[in-house]
């Protein structure tokens, strides 16, 4: 089958059954758990559910960020379109994310996390992840986008650059030792950002040319 | 003078694969097939069972040193480990475990001792003297389990080496063989494993050589065939599956402090009040005691040297353990 054919209602609804997967996962987890079942999060679950769902946010965001250099490969401008739900699903991680952290290891104190916030770097760079993905979800409707106008809304949403380096960075904080997960997805990352550096260098010198081509 | 032109087709210094990474190739390969595997699937603890009654049972007599707390379950003692050369997951241990050979195994003790030499585990280690001990263990990362310790005390074992008057710290080495523990291909730490203790400390009676648990012999993620255990201190002190002790006058390097001084001091006694950079150690998460909600929430005070501070504080007396963390 030609991929181009597939619909792009179609893509969408994998890709919503594949990124809802992790979360539905968890929750039967949980649900197991408290049913008093034998259940997949082992004898620390806290512990457990903390790290998947960093696992997940993390990981979500990356692959929101391949879908550009996907849609460069494969020539399907449709992809574009998915990247919304990409990274809203990345922002629902995040926000599970810290949501069991502020609620199973905290007990929702919120001085505490404050604390945290204030003392330990890598809780300081999770949660300034969290505060620069929070103006992109809520910028994500068409209705937003419009009143932004494109070019403020294109400029604003570049920070999910520095938030998916900021939660990489974060990753490699929390690791004991030197951990070989966190140099996985730093070098995803990389390979990622250097993609479309190569792309807008490409870009730019190839404007440049035409310039000077121009003015010949 | 000679200038030698490589031919075209040769292969530039730095686009050779070093020697080491070609030997050790197709663990280089499965090491990376792994992690990407680990990567579609995120890291959870998905726990392969040890079934207790696989393990030879011990004889032991029933110690005074047995705190009253609800014992934390054979299962999460044996599928909830820390224990790198296996990998850095909690899970990993129970996995991969299996590959480490405990038969024969024999401990080589150097430095400042009258009897040094290599010794066979069954002539340092008298089974029909066991005694199981229930001690509280304390990880570092703020989580806490009750064990049933087998084993004996580990003056008991130390004292037959003679340690001369320049001995003042003893050193442990923990086995490390990339084949059985391929955990030990990354080196999220520096291999092998060392961890130390102070003449004093190692002498206390609360330390403990434990070749058992659970009235089993010790499960190799556990640390087998015998393991250091110091109840007061936080639990990478508690050092697995040892093949090497050395006696000197001059403090020793350990694992930890040698990854992260500033995380890891030597001393490393449960300690409330000192902060792990990252994380408080003012309470701690009860671990594999309950079941279902009330158990993954369960969560107590960190006391004091572990709540062995009657055993234990008079080692410290006069050190600032700020300092001396």
């Amino acid at each position: 089958m030609n991929l181009k054919t597939i619909s792009i209602a179609r893509m969408k609804l994998a890709l919503f059954i594949a990124l809802g997967l992790p979360a539905f996962w968890l929750f039967w987890q949980w649900a197991m758990l408290l049913a008093g079942q034998s259940n997949g999060l082992g004898v620390n679950p806290v512990e457990a559910t903390n790290r998947f769902l960093g696992d997940t946010a993390l990981r979500v965001l990356l692959i929101t960020l391949a879908i550009t250099p996907m849609r460069d490969i494969t020539r399907m401008a449709a992809l574009t379109q998915l990247r919304r739900m990409a990274g809203l699903f990345a922002f629902f991680y995040v926000c599970l994310h810290l949501s069991s952290y502020l609620g199973l290891d905290l007990f929702f104190s919120l001085a505490k996390l404050w604390k945290d916030v204030l003392k330990r770097t890598y809780i300081t760079l999770g949660m300034s992840a969290f505060a620069l993905l929070l103006p992109l979800a809520l910028t994500s409707t068409n209705a937003a986008r419009r009143r932004l106008g494109p070019k403020h809304w294109t400029r604003l949403h570049w920070l999910i650059y520095p938030a998916t380096m900021l939660a990489v960075t974060h990753h490699f904080f929390m690791a004991k030792g030197f951990q070989i997960m966190p140099v996985i997805h730093a070098s995803l990352l990389l390979f990622l950002l250097g993609w479309r550096v190569v792309k807008w260098m490409r870009a730019y010198s190839a404007q440049n040319g035409k310039k000077m081509s121009n003015s010949s | 003078m000679l200038i030698r032109r490589p031919p075209g087709f040769a292969l530039k210094e730095n686009q050779v694969t070093s020697q080491s990474v070609y030997m050790h190739r197709r663990e280089f390969m499965a090491a990376f097939i792994a992690a990407g595997g680990a990567l579609a699937l995120p890291n959870v603890a998905q726990a392969k069972r040890a079934r207790q009654g696989d393990y030879a049972p011990l004889k032991a007599t029933k110690s005074s040193y047995a705190i009253e707390d609800p014992l934390t379950s054979w299962e999460a003692v044996t599928s909830y480990n820390n224990f790198y050369e296996y990998g850095t997951g909690k899970g990993d241990p129970a996995k991969k475990a299996h590959k480490l050979i405990t038969k024969p195994w024999s401990i080589t003790v150097e430095g400042e001792a009258g009897k040094i030499g290599i010794y066979a585990l069954e002539d340092l280690i008298d089974y029909n003297a066991l005694e199981e001990r229930i001690y509280r263990h304390r990880c570092v990362e703020a989580w806490s389990m009750v064990i049933p310790w087998v084993g004996v005390p580990l003056a008991s074992v130390l004292k037959r080496f003679e340690p001369n008057s320049r001995a003042k710290y003893v050193q442990f080495i923990t086995k490390n063989n990339r084949k059985e523990m391929p955990g030990t291909f990354w080196p999220v730490l520096k291999w092998p494993y060392r961890e130390g203790l102070r003449m004093d400390e190692a002498f206390n009676p609360l330390a403990f050589l434990a070749v058992g648990v659970y009235g089993r012999i010790l499960p190799n993620q556990n640390g087998a065939p015998i393991r250091l255990v110091v109840p007061w201190k936080y639990g990478y002190k508690s050092i697995k599956s040892i093949v090497g002790i050395r006696f000197s006058e001059t403090m020793p390097p350990t694992s930890w402090n040698m990854s992260a001084p500033r995380e890891y001091g030597f001393y490393s006694n449960v300690n409330p009040n000192v902060e792990h950079p990252r994380w408080s150690q003012a309470s701690e998460r009860i671990i594999g005691a309950q079941t279902g909600f009330a158990g993954a929430l369960a969560r107590r005070e960190t006391h004091m040297f572990n709540g062995y501070g009657d055993e234990v504080a008079s080692l410290y007396a006069g050190m600032d353990l700020r300092v001396n963390h």
